[in-house]
């Protein structure tokens, strides 16, 4: 005969426990499972997609009434338990159903705490717990406007930003300083309430909550110094208290939880107990991720097999909030003892704290960007020693000290990096999955492995890492915005300029619904590029939407001066050239003549207003702009080649000067440097390039997507071609290729590794592609006034006057 | 005391841009947005004294070119978690021309 197992609680950690126990041990229990709410068993963390209105209840089901029946489990559901008998190992329901035990599981979970302030019980105030709560919600945002939450963390928030979606005007009052102070230090708190803010949410900060007033049902709320804020619903969203009601009463021994040990049992033998009710080790979780690990416990021990001990969990938070990217993990205030390393990026929003003692992790918050979470969070669990890391540890996994080729984030990581917190699952756990099973695409995924199957914030790490194993066979459903002012991200906005033939940043604006009245100098850049690229004889060319550099046709320095480089067609010079370059540094005195980087001179120390009059002096003899500023084409790296080099097989110079000839003066997505090398010897760096040729004896070898920069990255062989004429049509296809299709300040390294070679490698082959490519190439560099020096434009030509003059000099 | 000048035209300054008044050894960034209200700032980033004037401007507020923090142009404040100040100037436009209050 079976013996009898009941769980009291149909929640994520009981049914959890079940769904381990039917792995292990199938026949082993007659299961009876009561639940106090009337369904199945659905994820409650995901009760926050459904106040969006992003997900249903139907999507949020775990296991709908059929598993229970597939698996013979009796469920007694909408039935609270209100007694039990251990004497007689009985349990009864509030309706008076029965069940008899060998083992009781108690699973009941815990309450939203309702702060007991007058008025409390009115109609209109509403804990964030289950279905039950988040329906009422929906109805009073149906047909009110106004909701006050009621505390500033993890769950306030979440209710917050639903209720926001929702049409409602929304207030959180929170009690301390900044928000999610459990979870966050105050700069990244402030950084949540900057962001929250610009969505509409407001707050009321250091408030504390004296009384709910209402007749019949809420009106308003009253703060301790007096204030009151009008409302039409109250929702509370202060914590949790583990649902111990039923254990004391029938006398196991309980402290601020249902007490357990290791083994997950309580003071009763037959009894175990799992989930938020439980306090192990003096800790109660209030996360699904230790109440999975204590599941796997657990269920082991009901299956009689006796190993395997909980000894308790370290976790770590994220907040599900679309746009929002926050992570925090332990100890990550510090203190005397403890070193922070922080790197902040106000305008992208970027704020890292990693907080160090005796070289080994602590703690870590990430804001904005946080896909190396994984990765500390890790480095801090096992301890591991960061002394050597130490100096890169803030660029992240991916720049860990290699010039290695290419990669991402997930390619680095070992294959017991925890990628799935809830969950427990490894890198190594996903890939095998992907590849035994032939998986495709991420729901498959969370299928097989449950990896980003609760909360759902480590969908991104899955999804690269289906893309780094699965290649170019993937491809990822979503993008990020491009930046606060938007809810679209790069490629959709592109597309719309294309589809839409929109002209006009403000025209963007308005059809797109931007946030922001004028944007911000992240989007305006981005959009003025994707007008002038997308419609380069129509759109209107922004300035004011350009960095200063692009603006000024010139570098700023830290001093706020400027450098001049002109431009030195492949690396060659002359000397009327050298002497005019002599005579602009003598005349206007600058401190420092360079010899740059990409084969030409650079002039440092300009005064602004001085820029014209040397751009004067420099046409005169012939020299142009060396965009050496721009978001651009820069320079053309050559070697001697077969005009003087022994080795020498091709006219690498002659090429060189006839492609820089051919694009400069093009904008493109971000900097672009060419170089040909006369032999395999490749005195001109060309496998670094974004476009590099290496002449060889039978022609021309193209490379693509070289780096050399804060990531090496070698280039990828395109093809071998046999003549200039081939060497020039290419060049152009892929620089056409990567102007229409890389996003904004993406280099075309990272974007091949984006798109996938070969993706590039079956557009440049493609006979008609390729020449359309290049035609629209040439096309872009006739009509825009690229090919015409800006440099001239503004020296002689009265362009942008009012960019290098005072608008008036006061007497001091 | 206070010290209205004249420092041009709101036309010489292009709308969501800046331009540069010296007041002696001081620069002093003047800014027009798209709807035509008028700031001014000296021309100094509170962190490394970056040329404010030679930013991008959006709404009330200016993102400096050096290292991208956010000035508060109404105030001179530097905004999100960036602390710091930079003296701004009351400003007042009548017929088209753009007064500051200099100190
Ligand atoms: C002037 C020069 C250094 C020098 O004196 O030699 C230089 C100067 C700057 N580089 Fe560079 N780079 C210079 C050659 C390089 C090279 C070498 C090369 O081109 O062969 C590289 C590595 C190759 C590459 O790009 O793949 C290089 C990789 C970078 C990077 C990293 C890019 C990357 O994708 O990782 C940056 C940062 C960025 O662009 O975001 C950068 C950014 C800068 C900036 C623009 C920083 C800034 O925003 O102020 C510097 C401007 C100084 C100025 O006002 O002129 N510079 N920079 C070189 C100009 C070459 C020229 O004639 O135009
Ligand atoms: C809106 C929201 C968002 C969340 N987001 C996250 C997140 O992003 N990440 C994360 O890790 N965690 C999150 N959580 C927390 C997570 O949902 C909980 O930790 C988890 O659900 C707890 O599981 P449990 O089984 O212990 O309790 P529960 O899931 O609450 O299950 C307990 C069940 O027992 C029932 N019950 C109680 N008493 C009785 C009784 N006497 N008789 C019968 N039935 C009874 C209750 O009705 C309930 O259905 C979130 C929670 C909420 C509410
Ligand atoms: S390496 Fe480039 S970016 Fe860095 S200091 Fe030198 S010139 Fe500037
Ligand atoms: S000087 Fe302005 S941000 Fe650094």
């Amino acid at each position: 005969m079976k013996e009898k197992l009941v769980v009291i609680g149909n929640g994520m950690a009981g049914m959890r426990t079940v769904e381990e126990l039917l792995k292990i041990a199938p026949e082993k229990y007659e299961i009876t499972v009561f639940g106090a709410e009337p369904y199945g068993n659905y994820n409650r963390i995901l009760l926050s997609p459904v106040l969006c209105g992003d997900k249903t209840i139907d999507e949020i089901m775990l296991n709908d009434l059929q598993w229970y029946a597939d698996n013979n489990i009796t469920l007694h559901k909408g039935v609270k338990v209100t007694a039990i008998d251990r004497k007689t190992c009985k349990v009864t329901g509030e309706d008076g159903t029965c069940a008899e035990y060998d083992r009781l599981l108690l699973a009941t979970g815990s309450d939203s705490f309702i702060i007991p302030v007058p008025g409390h019980e009115l109609p209109g105030v509403v804990g964030f717990r289950d279905i039950k709560n988040v329906d009422s919600m929906l109805t009073t945002a149906r047909t009110r406007k106004r909701a006050v939450v009621i505390g500033g963390g993890l769950l306030g928030l979440e209710a917050a930003n639903g209720l926001i979606k929702q049409g409602m005007d929304v207030t959180v009052v929170h009690l301390m300083d900044w928000l999610m102070e459990r979870q966050m230090d105050e700069v990244s708190g402030e950084m949540l309430k900057n962001s929250l803010e610009a969505q509409g949410m407001k707050f009321l900060m250091k408030a504390s909550t004296q009384e709910i007033l209402g007749d019949g049902k809420v009106e308003k709320v009253k703060f301790a110094d007096g204030s009151e804020i009008e409302t039409d619903m109250v929702v509370m969203a202060v914590g949790i208290r583990p649902n111990i009601e039923l254990a004391k009463q029938i006398g196991l021994h309980c402290e601020r939880g249902i007490v357990v040990n290791d083994t997950l049992q309580t003071f009763d033998p037959k009894i175990y107990a799992i989930g938020e009710c439980v306090q192990h080790r003096g800790q109660c979780y209030g996360l699904v991720a230790p109440l999975f690990e204590m599941a796997k416990v657990c269920a082991n021990h009901l299956a009689k097999y006796g190993i395997g001990i909980y000894q308790g969990s370290v976790t770590s938070t994220k907040l599900k909030v679309t746009g929002i990217d926050l992570f925090s993990a332990g100890d990550f205030m510090g203190d005397e003892t403890t070193d922070d390393i922080i790197v902040r990026d106000a305008t992208r929003g970027i704020y890292k704290k990693v907080v160090v003692k005796d070289d080994k992790i602590l703690g870590a918050v990430l804001y904005g960007d946080t896909i190396d979470g994984a990765w500390y969070f890790q480095l801090m669990r096992e301890g591991t020693s960061i002394a050597d890391i130490r100096d890169q540890l803030m660029f992240g996994q991916a720049h860990l000290g290699n010039s290695g080729h290419g990669g991402n984030v997930v390619a680095e990581m070992s294959d017991d990096t925890e990628i799935c917190g809830c969950n427990g699952v490894c890198k190594g756990d996903v890939v095998n999955a992907i590849t035994t099973h032939g998986l495709f695409t991420l729901d498959e995924v969370r299928a097989h492995t449950k990896a980003s199957s609760s909360c759902g914030s480590c969908t991104g790490l899955v999804e690269q890492i289906l893309e780094s194993t699965l290649g170019s066979d993937y491809e990822s459903p979503v993008a990020k915005p491009m930046c606060a002012c938007t809810e679209h991200n790069h490629d959709y906005v592109r597309q719309a300029i294309k589809d839409q033939k929109l002209t006009r940043i403000t025209d963007v604006f308005e059809k797109l619904n931007w946030k922001t009245e004028d944007g911000c100098a992240a989007c305006r850049t981005s959009l003025n590029y994707y007008l002038i690229s997308s419609w380069p004889k129509e759109a209107y060319d922004d300035p004011q939407s350009r960095f200063i550099n692009e603006r000024a046709h010139a570098n700023i320095q830290k001093d706020g001066t400027y450098s001049v480089i002109p431009r030195m067609w492949g690396g060659m010079t002359t000397p009327k050239e050298l002497r005019a370059i002599a005579d602009v540094a003598e005349k206007f005195e600058l401190d420092t003549v360079h010899v740059t980087g990409g084969q030409r001179i650079g002039l440092y120390g300009v005064k602004k207003h001085e820029l014209p009059l040397i751009w004067k002096d420099l046409n005169a003899q012939g020299l142009v702009s060396g965009h050496a500023y721009g978001k651009a084409l820069r320079t053309v790296k050559t070697c001697v080649g077969k005009a003087w080099c022994r080795f020498g097989t091709q006219d690498s110079t002659g090429l060189g000067i006839r492609l820089e000839q051919m694009s400069w003066g093009s904008w493109m997505p971000h900097k672009f440097k060419m170089a040909a090398s006369g032999c395999p010897r490749n005195c001109a760096e060309a496998t670094i390039k974004d476009f590099g040729v290496v002449c060889v004896d039978s022609g021309y070898e193209l490379h693509i997507g070289g780096n050399g920069g804060i990531k090496v990255r070698a280039t990828d062989l395109l093809k071998r071609v046999d003549t200039e004429e081939e060497v020039l049509e290419y060049s152009a296809a892929f620089i056409q290729l990567y102007r229409e299709q890389a996003r904004y300040l993406e280099r075309t390294a990272p974007w091949i590794e984006r798109v996938g070679f070969s993706y590039v490698q079956s557009s440049l082959e493609d006979d008609a592609q390729r020449k359309e490519l290049a035609v629209r190439f040439y096309e872009s560099q006739e009509v825009t006034q690229s090919q015409h020096d800006p440099w001239a434009q503004r020296a002689t030509g009265g362009v942008d006057a009012h960019e290098f003059v005072p608008l008036k000099v006061v007497a001091g | 005391m206070s010290n209205w000048v004249e420092v041009g035209s709101l036309e010489e300054i292009p709308p969501l841009g800046a331009r540069v008044v010296k007041n002696g050894d001081t620069d002093i960034a003047v800014f027009r947005n798209t709807k035509n209200e008028v700031f001014a700032v000296n021309d100094a980033c509170p962190h490394r004294q970056g040329q404010l004037s030679q930013g991008i401007v959006h709404d009330k507020s200016v993102t400096c070119p050096l290292h991208n923090w956010k000035i508060d142009l109404t105030t001179g404040e530097a905004m999100g978690p960036d602390e710091g100040c930079t003296g701004h100037y009351k400003t007042r436009v009548e017929d088209g021309k753009v007064f500051l209050e200099l100190k």
